[in-house]
């Protein structure tokens, strides 16, 4: 035993440095385990930041981040689709009637109230530009296409005549606001600027 | 462990002495599936499809290695691959078909599997680790076949995983972060192709050491069976090798038949036509359906149409979705009846079937759009599903009587003049 206490084993009475007390009872063999567990906890971690980080959206991925769209061809009751960041963008010229319904309904504040994301249309559309209704075309349930875009769609808009996610019912009206079915929010504005009267630049 | 009449590996040959010396692998197979392992003499076909879904899990993994090497994890030669396996790989028609049918078959399998378990009460203590393992390997296989779902790129495959990744981002502050976190983007595309491919590959072999751990915790109190009686006795048990090896061999024939059946006279009637349209980001198929077995928990999924006070109701049906099989980690606790077997428990059977029947319901509602009445019939059978669970189980165990049971397997097996065959057999 005393053999072993030399070699690997400090005991109070082996005498070797290694297992030498101090005044508090601490070895110091104790700090050099704490040190080392803490040492490889630590770097593990750190390794594994690496590992989780390459998971998220590579530099090629995020530059592909803005698009310019041309709306002189855009009629009024008509919508197309675009691609930005790779996901479906409607962009739709409202018709009078269609500004009219959703600006009826933020003029009522009791049927507002009722909106499970209260927005205006005035919030989700350019000052002076509220005909021109630019979302993601991604439903905010588990991210259909929602139908009321696509050519041959005018027919498909859903009961609130904006657009309608054929997924699981979701309805949204001519805001592109969240009205009826499982999703919770209203369709996203994307970030853009008009950069003349008929371009836009997405993002 | 074994019972202390079990066969004790003896190698003859003086070459299998001298490997069972070094390393005794022989000896753990004859222990583990071999004529070492005692296993109740009266088990009926359900306690078949153990050994059934491990030789699915080596079909999928077998066909899978093979269409690795043709397939070509990118989005640009995804489909394009998956056809060139179709068209001029050689036998690449059977390989494939080989594996999404097996796959489905699988799932088959696993269900019918689970149906013992629940039936029998093969989860109950002692048996309440191979449980808990066997809802992880059902938990590993639905993610297993979500991502292999994805891989030939086609319209269900693209919006498959637009949808799936999307239950994510009904988790609130995190989900959208997670949901880019998973797809290596805004929307399913290269990065994800690739990465579930890697994780495809992966996961069946994960799949496979959680089985070995599934079988391991099986062999040391032994199988169960359709009594729940416990093995008493020598005359209650026989070796695994060769009546069960025999039984199971019978009934991997039978498989065989019914796999052939589909991989080569109607290998897509499970499929989905859509999924022969390559992928397009910018149209949803008109009518989004997952595969036969995930029917119900999609129904789960979508019965959660109103907020609950603050909850959004996009994550209520998330959150259900999960938990109705997270659930099932939690039987050997709900159910506290000291009797195992569906057979002597009059309520529990009839509560049984029930949902069953329930299940099936949430299936077709699952299959059906969007609509009524479908949505109200989810509704409805998603809350008799959870009052399963949380009411229904804990209350009829503790308010059952159950029937009387037999002394003993042999008892059962043999009736009560089998008490003297021990005896006789000597």
């Amino acid at each position: 035993m005393a053999q072993d206490a030399g070699i690997d084993t400090p005991t109070a009475d082996s005498g070797a440095a290694d297992g030498a007390l101090d005044s508090g009872g601490v070895r110091r063999r104790d700090f050099i385990n704490i040190a080392a567990v803490s040492a490889a906890g630590v770097g593990g971690l750190v390794v594994l930041y690496p590992l989780i980080s390459q998971m998220s959206p590579s530099a090629d991925v995020l530059a592909e981040s803005s698009t310019e769209i041309d709306l002189a061809a855009i009629q009024p009751g008509q919508a197309i689709k675009a691609l930005y960041r790779k996901q479906p963008l409607f962009v739709r010229n409202l018709t009078v009637e269609e500004v009219k319904k959703a600006t009826d309904l933020d003029n009522n504040p009791g049927e507002f109230a009722t909106l499970r994301d209260p927005q205006t249309l005035a919030d989700r559309t350019k000052p002076g530009k509220q005909n021109w209704l630019i979302t993601m075309g991604v439903c905010t349930h588990l991210g259909c296409v929602p139908l009321g875009a696509g050519p041959g769609e005018e027919t498909s808009r859903g009961a609130f005549g904006g657009y309608f996610c054929p997924c699981h019912g979701s309805a949204y009206d001519t805001a592109a606001r969240i009205r009826k079915g499982p999703a919770p929010r209203n369709l996203e504005v994307p970030p853009y600027e008009f950069t003349s009267d008929t371009v836009v630049k997405i993002g | 462990m074994s019972f202390p009449w079990a066969k004790q590996y003896t190698p003859s040959h003086p070459a299998m002495v001298w490997l069972d010396q070094r390393l005794p692998l022989p000896r753990l197979v004859y222990g583990a599936v071999g004529a070492g392992y005692e296993v109740p003499r009266n088990l009926n076909y359900f306690w078949n499809f153990g050994f059934l879904a491990g030789l699915c899990l080596i079909i999928q993994i077998v066909t899978g290695i093979v269409l690795a090497m043709h397939f070509a994890p990118n989005t640009a030669i995804a489909f394009d691959s998956t056809e060139h396996i179709m068209r001029d790989v050689n036998w690449g028609w059977m390989l494939r078909y080989g594996h999404s049918n097996g796959a489905a078959l699988f799932f088959a399998v696993i269900y019918l599997h689970i149906f013992r378990g629940f039936y029998y009460g093969s989860y109950k203590a002692p048996r309440e680790m191979i449980w808990l393992l066997g809802v992880t390997i059902f938990l590993l296989m639905m993610a297993t076949a979500f991502m292999g779902y994805v891989l030939p790129w086609g319209q269900m495959s693209y919006w498959a995983a637009q949808v799936i990744t999307g239950f994510f981002t009904a988790f609130p502050l995190i989900g959208d972060g997670l949901k880019e976190w998973l797809l290596g983007g805004f929307a399913p595309d290269n990065a994800t192709l690739n990465r579930f491919f890697s994780l495809h590959f992966l996961l069946p072999f994960v799949i496979l050491g959680v089985v070995i751990l599934h079988i391991w915790s099986l062999h040391i109190p032994g199988s169960s069976n359709p009594t729940g009686v416990e093995v008493k006795g020598q005359s209650d048990t026989v070796p695994f090798h060769p009546y069960y090896t025999a039984k199971d061999g019978w009934t991997v024939g039978l498989f065989m038949v019914i796999y052939g059946l589909f991989v080569f006279y109607m290998p897509n009637a499970m499929g989905h036509p859509d999924n022969y349209i390559p992928a397009n980001p910018l149209q949803t198929p008109a009518h989004i359906v997952p595969e036969w077995y995930f029917w119900p928990f999609y129904a789960i999924l979508r019965s959660f149409t109103q907020d609950l006070l603050f909850i959004p109701g996009k994550l209520m049906g998330v959150l259900a979705m999960f938990a109705a099989i997270l659930v099932w980690f939690l039987m050997p606790w709900l159910d506290r009846s000291p009797v195992r077997s569906a057979k002597f428990r009059p309520l529990y059977r009839k509560f049984f079937w029930a949902l069953v029947i329930d299940v099936l319901v949430l299936g077709y509602c699952g299959v059906s759009p969007p609509e009524q009445p479908y949505i109200l019939l989810a509704q409805l059978a998603t809350i008799y599903y959870f009052a399963h669970f949380f009411i229904i189980v804990p209350l009829v165990s503790s308010i059952e009587r159950p029937e009387p049971l037999p002394f003993s397997i042999t008892e059962s097996v043999l009736g009560h003049e089998g008490q003297a065959a021990p005896a006789a057999k000597g």
